[in-house]
């Protein structure tokens, strides 16, 4: 079962923390990934601008690294930055990387008067993203990409999360956040592969999940069949959590409280209750290839730094959600949140249950706990 | 040798082991009750005065010669009209098991003289093919024993419903909404459906007695189980009940039966569960359907509007003036129109390699629900031989193409394939229907099974019975005549109903269950599924196992 650990807070932390966490979740996987995802960037060494997107990935040689570069320059990129890990090569795993690299660019000159959350500048950032990882696998493997967005940066490797950390030496302050998340990964079906590696990404939108999803297979056909290019991939089944996310709030543009209602709607007796149950019983209709089933968490960050966690209804071991104003941390096990704030009250921790939708908004004063069986926040709805 | 003409026999003639089926009696057990002769349906027995030798052994007595005696018992007629049928209700009559049929192993030559009078062979039932079919060879093999336990079957909660009807995509669903537009009407059903069976192809104590079951399965026991009614309407007393809403009524290329629905309309308590428009059938593909005169009772005759006594052969397709693409858009919206746009309408076509082409024409039509599809193995009450043994398509691969084409264009959700023929043709309904469930259809339906389950219909592969055609049925299934139909107690088969659905509710749980699903039904679920056998692993592009 994978580990999951999410940290976010006001002032940005160093990833080591998170990694730290963790560690003491370490008795649940079998350290055959780390995941990092970062948002709210600051480096030490350069003064980011977060209109700047950053693209995150390895190069394996040389050759592919020149590919990278000729490639991001002819379609008009500007390289601002280029982050150079501090590398503990005592503690790599396997196979030998050539680069792990972190890159600001400028955007290019059509897209630079552009709004932030324009269409086409987050398209012309996905497909960027995509074209690259499709030239990395047309030359065997030798270049991955896994995220190009402004105030992203992710990390992923094969291996125990702190000797990941340590290989990058992510302890030494050069790369903080405040927004992390971890996860640490036991593929549950498929092989060992980075892209298989949680979080998984699509223009900002990052979840990671554990447990297995069985409805996976029909929910990736339903997705490889709509026409967006972004839903691609799936190299592990909980990569469509984060593309039905994407779905959700970005193709039919509902609030975040519909995700929970299409993954895992409520029952057609539930419905006859609620007081949008005509509404929601056409969403959970038309949404039928989207119910997820297996007994999931789901954590995910949006581009606004809102932090969310569901469950599905079958989680036993539910994940908890713990911390203060201004910090808060999720994790699938409680001593991950113990580990991440320690100084916090553990009694107003919460474990969402089936209905909960947990979300931590991007002013990260207080909680916001959310029922399925609620009012849904939507005026069509009514 | 003697001459010729002393011996009677004709080219046509023949003796009991050249029939399929052949009576085993044992004299010693009879009691000449008579029990058999008269529940015979053929009239295949009769009782006969028999003389046997009595050698005498006396061989130091002047007396020669042998002694007889005469004695009555039971001979098996070898005429066609009255060859057995091996129905087995001599067997199940007799008190003393002095009496069986037994399949002939060794030649039948009624395959050669079924063409009496001239008319091509025509019998109700089955394809006849035995041993296992491809659908009970599918594997339920991605059970979850990793990450996740999997389910308890008993205890956790299951959602097993499927939808009929249109489903806007989530796109235009919200863009309705906003907008105020039509939402398709749906209905959430149980994924397994009593297949179209007309009241006129069965008796009206079947037609009853599944009707009171599937009334029971939806109020009593929770199990939304609906039932089409074939092409041959539904009874006036239905069509205004507050049952109506369990019921698909079916239009075929006949329209028997139309002008009472359509009078009864403004008298509707409730909707009826959807329409389906029959442009084919599975058991007899290019055919319409066919109600032999031997059926056509008085009763039958004014529900379908028709004369007493007459052959009804529905014509092959419905009347169309232009195309065929026009009449199954004109006739989805038509019937849409006439239910207020609050009933689903979908087509059922045989199955066949141009199944995709009629589906991507349903994809395109707003008003179509769903397209079923009969595969080859599908049952039915009178067809010719050949139509039912040699003309169609298998529907596994029909229907996994239809949904894989569907979801190349990411509609799989939008427009339902529901699957029929076969399912349950040796038993494993549930594993059949599931199998089909997870190669894509959402939901399948039940006709022949539902007869032998519910009602203990006799008919199996190797031919046995299969005489619905000529309203004979032995156990009053399918019979118009009152003195069969008696037989059946519809009280007795809405009971059997209710306890099948139930099994098989336990069934598809014990299946989903270990597959780690409980949430939706697993439609298209092929990760889940592999078979022993490359070539159909790779046509239906699941896993190959062994």
């Amino acid at each position: 079962m994978c580990r999951l650990a999410l940290k976010t807070a006001n002032d940005p932390f160093s990833p080591y923390e998170v990694l730290e966490a963790m560690e003491a979740m370490k008795e649940g996987y079998d350290g055959s990934g780390l995941g990092l995802l970062l948002r709210g960037m600051e480096f030490e060494d350069f003064k980011y601008n977060p209109r700047f997107p950053i693209l995150s990935g390895i190069a394996e040689s040389k050759k592919a690294w020149k590919r990278l570069d000729r490639f991001m320059e002819d379609r008009g990129y500007e390289l601002k930055y280029d982050h150079k890990f501090h590398m503990d090569r005592s503690h790599m795993d396997g196979k030998d990387r050539y680069r792990y690299f972190l890159r600001a660019y400028r955007m290019p000159e059509e897209f630079q008067g552009k709004p932030m959350a324009d269409k086409d500048r987050e398209d012309e950032l996905m497909e960027t993203r995509l074209a690259l990882r499709q030239d990395g696998e047309k030359h065997g493997g030798d270049l991955s990409v896994f995220s190009f967005w402004p105030d992203v940066a992710m990390i992923k490797e094969v291996g125990w999360p702190l000797q990941v950390g340590n290989l990058l030496s992510l302890h030494d302050g050069q790369i903080k956040s405040r927004v992390c998340m971890a996860q640490g990964r036991q593929n549950t079906n498929y092989g060992i592969n980075l892209y298989a590696c949680h979080p998984f990404f699509v223009q900002g939108i990052s979840t990671m999940t554990n447990g297995e999803n069985t409805a996976f297979v029909p929910i990736r056909d339903w997705l490889l069949g709509q026409p967006f290019e972004g839903y691609m991939g799936y190299q592990s089944d909980s990569e469509v959590f984060t593309h039905i996310l994407h779905y959700t709030l970005k193709q039919l543009n509902l609030p975040l409280q519909a995700y929970k209602h299409i993954i895992t709607p409520l029952s057609l007796k539930e419905l006859e209750a609620h007081p949008q149950g005509d509404f929601l019983r056409g969403l959970r209709n038309v949404c039928k290839r989207l119910i997820i089933d297996g007994p999931n968490a789901v954590i995910g960050t949006l581009p606004d730094e809102t932090c969310l966690l569901v469950m599905d209804q079958k989680k036993l071991r539910p994940a908890t959600v713990g911390g203060r104003q201004g910090v808060w941390a999720i994790a699938s096990e409680m001593c991950g949140v113990d580990a991440m704030i320690p100084d916090r009250d553990p009694s107003l921790d919460f474990q969402p249950m089936r209905e909960h939708t947990v979300i931590i908004p991007p002013d990260r004063k207080e909680l916001e706990i959310w029922s399925q069986y609620d009012q849904f926040p939507l005026s069509l709805a009514a | 040798m003697v001459p010729i003409r002393s011996v009677p026999i004709e080219p046509g003639s023949l003796t009991y082991h050249d029939l399929p089926w052949i009576i085993e009696h044992r004299e010693d057990r009879c009691t000449l009750c008579g029990q058999c002769t008269s529940v015979c349906p053929k009239e295949c027995l009769h009782l006969t005065y028999r003389r046997q030798r009595l050698p005498n052994l006396e061989v130091l007595s002047s007396k020669r010669g042998s002694e007889y005696r005469t004695f009555v018992g039971i001979r098996q007629r070898t005429d066609m009209v009255h060859s057995c049928i091996g129905c087995g209700m001599c067997a199940m009559v007799c008190p003393n098991e002095a009496i069986s049929p037994v399949p002939n192993s060794v030649e039948n030559r009624t395959l050669f003289l079924n063409n009496q009078k001239g008319e091509a062979y025509k019998r109700g039932g089955r394809r006849n093919t035995t041993g296992a079919s491809l659908l009970d060879r599918i594997m339920f093999d991605r059970i979850s024993m990793l990450t996740d336990p999997a389910l308890d079957a008993g205890r956790h909660e299951f959602t097993l419903s499927t939808t009929i009807g249109r489903i806007l995509s989530p796109e235009e669903y919200l863009k309705r909404i906003q907008q105020g537009g039509w939402i398709p009407p749906t209905r959430e059903v149980f994924p397994f459906v009593i297949g179209s069976m007309s009241f006129g192809a069965l008796s009206p104590n079947m037609w009853l007695g599944l009707l009171q079951g599937v009334a029971y399965c939806n109020e009593v026991l929770g199990i939304p189980v609906v039932m089409c009614t074939g092409e041959g309407g539904c009874p006036p007393w239905v069509l205004k009940s507050p049952y109506l809403k369990y019921i698909i009524l079916q239009i075929a290329s006949g329209y028997f039966g139309w002008d009472e629905i359509i009078r009864a309309i403004p008298d509707m308590q409730c909707d009826p569960a959807a329409i389906e428009i029959k442009y084919g059938q599975g058991a007899k593909p290019g055919d319409g359907g066919l109600l032999m005169w031997y059926k056509v009772s008085k009763l039958i005759s004014r529900l379908r509007g028709v004369p007493e006594g007459v052959d009804l052969p529905s014509p092959p397709v419905h009347q169309t003036l232009y195309s065929i693409e026009e009449s199954v858009m004109k006739m989805i919206q038509t019937l849409s129109m006439a239910f207020d746009h609050k009933v689903p309408v979908y087509p059922k076509i045989s199955a066949s390699t141009s199944a995709k082409s009629v589906l991507n024409n349903l994809v395109r039509n707003p008003y179509a629900g769903g397209l079923l599809i009969d595969g080859i193995d599908g049952g039915t009450g009178a067809a010719y031989n050949v139509s039912m043994d040699a003309t169609g398509h298998p529907v596994a691969s029909n229907v996994r193409e239809c949904y894989l084409d569907l979801a190349a264009q990411g509609m799989q959700n939008e427009v339902p394939i529901y699957a029929a023929g076969g399912v349950g043709k040796n038993g494993n309904v549930a594993q059949n229907g599931m199998a089909l469930i997870m190669l894509g259809a959402s939901a399948v339906h039940i006709g022949k099974y539902i007869m032998q389950a519910s009602a203990g219909c006799l008919g199996n592969e190797q031919n046995r019975c299969n005489v619905c055609n000529v309203g004979i049925c032995p156990k009053g299934i399918t019979s118009q005549n009152p003195k069969l139909y008696r037989r059946l107690d519809p009280d007795k088969v809405a009971e059997r109903v209710a306890e099948t659905f139930m099994a098989i509710q336990t069934d598809v749980k014990k299946i989903m269950a270990p597959l780690g699903r409980s949430q939706s039904l697993p439609v298209g679920m092929s990760d889940a599924i592999g078979i022993n056998d490359k070539d159909a692993a790779d046509r239906l592009q699941i896993k190959y196992v062994c």
